[in-house]
């Protein structure tokens, strides 16, 4: 019995430190997923939100909205769900997937500036259609 | 054709459901011809299900761009391979695969498994038709792949570029065969339950099947790596995405059962626990399907959005609810054999090493499903990135690979004091010496250091193993060393396959601790000008932009940004990194222009070039430069991985019996060369066959 009570002893601490990192590993790196509707309640609820808090945005890139300067890999465009439009701006590269035709959907990590605008770290387009192009009329 | 193909998934439907409700009825009990006729369906199956994909093949090689799937995926200029490859570039195609290749397996599981095992035959016939239903039902419901359009357009839309790419007319296949031959596994495992015939029969019947996918689950997640690697062009090969983990999920629980069912085999113990995780590792494949489909999490790897994921989840419910109910139900009949005698024992070990790949398996699925999760519970969407799965994952991770060290050479039951020092003095301090060595390189970064360190210790290990079993067939058999080490791997292979499988996983170890030296800059240069990076490893590499040239391909357009590299001052040729804006026959594009990465291979580090684009149409262009260390280690270490693998499941390397008396694993070598040897072969003439 001795031996099954050590290797419980063992089995324990291999289960409390997976379920500690786990939730350690959530409170450090977790992060909000917002809507920009989403985004304006959080900071209209707390203010504190502005500047300190990171968060993901996901949303579609208002068409026409993209401003790129490529000599300084910038680029400004707008990110809205139809409710809520925020300014987003972003120095980096962005995928092969990012334009501002056909409603791209992003997906924008950063935090809000006190101007409004979301300064990106990260922008990831995700493509709806990815791996397939779009098809005029589908067989209804 | 497409007629032909939709007349033989509905014969399908009905073969299959006739064998499931048959088989699960247990009518065939006591009348062997009804028996062989539920087996005889699966080959009925698999004929309808052949009829079916001939039929689209023939739809893509025509070009009957009147055939929506045929339309959607290819053009009349796609090279022929790709259009071999359409059929499994979409949803309704890889429905359709999927379901083609599980009835062949199921027909394989019928003919290829020994006589002794044929009472679980029939239930096994069921389990698969039932799967294979479930995939067949799906296609006809909702994602037929024979859907006609309502017109016939003049080219198709040509297939994504991202899938162009040889990696690609592999990678899925690969993946699907170790997702799809894991309901073999499960087959047994519930046709074992539903006929309480719980010995350890069904864990033998099964073991090649279970390497199979095993090796196949391998293969399949490193040609994705490879595939992210060149294809995505952000200069990694993992990124902890959910379509990436879900291919994780069910190798994490197959390669703890690959281990478990080893203290079944000798002992008698962890019946339950191995039934737990092959039922699991069977969900969890049903879950990366899942998730692979119906974009309930957002993902580069997943296909459109679509309801068939409803019909996954409810068949994740419906299987899930079947698989525990079934052992719940046998439980009783599930007790084990033998006790735990010391936590200093290799039982231990193998415990241990399966609680954190559980363990692991657990915090990837718990990670992926987060969002989903944290919205439930608390109505705020909380995501969690590769920040998260590395925090928790290195350090589980650095425990498994110490535990790959001591796992196979503890002794059994109980280690006593001088079996540690004799088996582990000269490997901990094979540990010591690199760990040392690192130091005195100037190495600083804590888990790197140790994931090098205990390499170094796992490496000390088996080569000590090599060596030691090496030296007793010389000494025993007056044999040179070639033909001693040779015969050592050929007679044991099952053990000295594991220890190259497990020297695969170590240079995946260090080669994942080499990225964690990666070096990146970005940079716009005009022509003429560079920019100067230094390596980890010590050498500058100098990148000169060359200029821009543009020019058109079988079905695209080219931009190419050319790099002269120069490595410590000497010239070390060109790279070229390419835009290709993809184009049908009329020259109309197709898809957003896609990005080749130019990829300079090393041993030491890979130069990883992407043109991220062109100001304005001048020949200043936009650049992106990795250093990669050691990412040629990850292919070569998965290459050691399946040769592994393969010597393991060579026909000969067969179930040890489990009345063979457990030997301290020092003296186990020689005996194997005599006594234990015997014993493995005849055991293997007979199981050999099951695959």
């Amino acid at each position: 019995m001795k031996a099954g009570h050590k290797f419980l002893l063992g089995a324990a601490l291999i289960v409390g430190s997976v379920a500690f990192l786990i939730t350690e590993g959530v409170r450090e790196t977790g992060v909000y997923f917002l809507t920009p509707s989403e985004l304006a309640q959080k900071t209209a609820q707390d203010p504190s939100f502005v500047e300190n808090v990171g968060f993901k945005v996901g949303a579609k890139v208002v068409p026409g909205s993209v401003r790129r300067d490529a000599a300084n890999r910038r680029i400004d465009f707008q990110v809205s769900d139809g409710v809520k439009t925020y300014p987003v701006t972003y120095k980096g590269l962005v995928p092969d997937t990012f334009t501002d035709a056909d409603d791209i959907e992003v997906v924008v990590e950063g935090r809000l500036g006190r101007d409004g605008v979301i300064r990106a770290t990260d922008v990831l387009a995700k493509c709806g259609s990815r791996y397939e192009a779009k098809f005029g009329a589908k067989k209804a | 054709m497409t007629l032909l193909g939709e007349f033989s998934l509905w014969a399908a439907v009905i073969v299959g459901l006739w064998c499931a409700v048959i088989s699960f009825s247990g009518r065939w009990n006591g009348r062997p011809e009804l028996a062989a006729t539920v087996t005889r369906s699966t080959h009925a199956l698999l004929f309808c299900l052949l009829a079916a994909s001939l039929a689209l093949w023939q739809g893509l090689i025509s070009h009957d761009f009147n055939i929506e799937y045929v339309a959607a995926y290819t053009s009349r200029n796609l090279p022929p391979y790709f259009i071999v490859s359409a059929f499994w570039a979409g949803q309704k195609g890889s429905l359709l695969f999927w379901a083609v290749v599980l009835s062949l397996f199921g027909s394989l599981a019928q003919t290829l498994t020994p006589r002794r095992y044929s009472d679980l035959l029939p239930y096994v016939a069921g389990v698969t038709s039932a799967v294979v239903v479930f995939f067949v039902g799906v296609m006809v419901l909702s994602a037929n792949p024979f859907d006609r359009l309502a017109f016939t357009p003049p080219d198709g839309r040509g297939l994504n570029p991202q899938l162009q790419n040889v990696g690609m007319v592999i990678h899925p296949p690969m993946l699907y065969l170790g997702y799809i031959s894991i309901t073999v596994p499960f087959a047994f495992a519930a046709a074992a339950l539903l006929s309480r015939k719980l010995d350890t029969g069904w864990i033998h019947a099964i073991r090649k099947w279970t390497l199979v996918s095993w090796l196949f689950l391998s293969i399949g997640i490193t040609l994705g790596m490879w595939w992210a690697y060149v294809e995505l062009g952000w200069g990694g090969y993992w990124a902890w995405d959910p379509v990436e983990n879900a291919s994780l999920l069910p190798w994490l629980t197959m390669t703890a059962f690959l281990h478990s069912v080893m203290i079944q085999e000798k002992r008698g113990m962890l019946k339950r626990w191995n039934l737990g995780l092959i039922v699991g590792t069977f969900l969890l494949s049903i879950f990366g399907t899942f998730i692979t489909r119906s974009g309930v999490i957002s993902s580069v790897h997943s296909f459109t959005q679509s309801n068939v994921g409803y019909f996954f989840l409810a068949f994740l419910v419906i299987a899930g609810t079947f698989g525990f109910t079934l052992l719940y139900t046998r439980w009783p009949l599930l007790e084990a054999e033998a006790s735990l005698d010391s936590v200093a024992s290799r039982e231990a070990a193998f415990l241990f090493n399966n609680l954190l790949f559980v363990g692991i398996a657990f915090s990837v699925l718990w990670g992926t499903l987060f969002p989903i999760l944290s919205e439930l519970v608390r109505g705020n969407k909380i995501t969690v990135g590769p920040p998260f799965f590395n925090r928790v994952n290195v350090p589980l991770g650095l425990l498994l690979l110490g535990l790959t060290g001591i796992g196979p050479l503890i002794a059994w039951r109980k280690a006593s004091p001088e079996n540690l020092k004799r088996q582990f003095f000269w490997p901990v301090l094979a540990g010591l010496a690199t760990l040392a060595g690192l130091l005195a390189a100037g190495m600083r970064d804590p888990y790197p250091l140790m994931a090098l360190a205990l390499a170094g210790f796992v490496a000390g290990t088996i080569a000590q193993e090599f060596q030691r079993g090496t030296r007793a067939r010389m000494r025993m058999h007056q044999e040179p060393l070639p033909i001693a080490l040779g015969r050592l791997i050929g007679r044991n292979r099952r053990r000295y396959g594991g220890y190259l499988v497990h020297v695969g996983m170590l240079i995946y170890f260090v080669a994942f601790a080499g990225m964690a030296f990666k070096r990146e800059q970005e940079a716009t240069l005009k022509p003429g000008q560079s920019v100067e990076m230094r390596s980890p490893f010590g050498h500058t590499y100098r990148f000169t932009h060359l200029g821009i040239s543009q020019y058109e391909a079988l079905n695209r357009i080219v931009t190419a940004g050319t790099i002269e590299v120069t490595k410590d001052g000497k010239s070390d040729g060109l790279i070229t990194s390419e835009k290709r804006q993809h184009v049908d026959s009329f020259k109309r594009p197709t898809f957003e222009p896609s990005t080749e990465v130019g990829i300079r291979s090393g041993l030491q580090e890979d130069l990883y070039v992407v043109l991220a684009g062109v100001v304005n149409g001048t020949e200043e262009a936009v650049y992106r430069f990795n250093l990669n260390p050691l990412v040629w280690w990850v292919w070569f270490g998965g290459m050691v991985l399946v040769s592994g693998g393969l010597v393991t499941m060579w026909p000969g390397g067969g179930p040890t019996i489990r009345t063979r008396r457990p030997a301290q694993a020092g003296y186990e070598v020689a005996l194997d060369g005599r006594t234990g040897g015997q014993a493995d072969r005849r055991a293997d003439g007979t199981a050999a066959s099951a695959v």
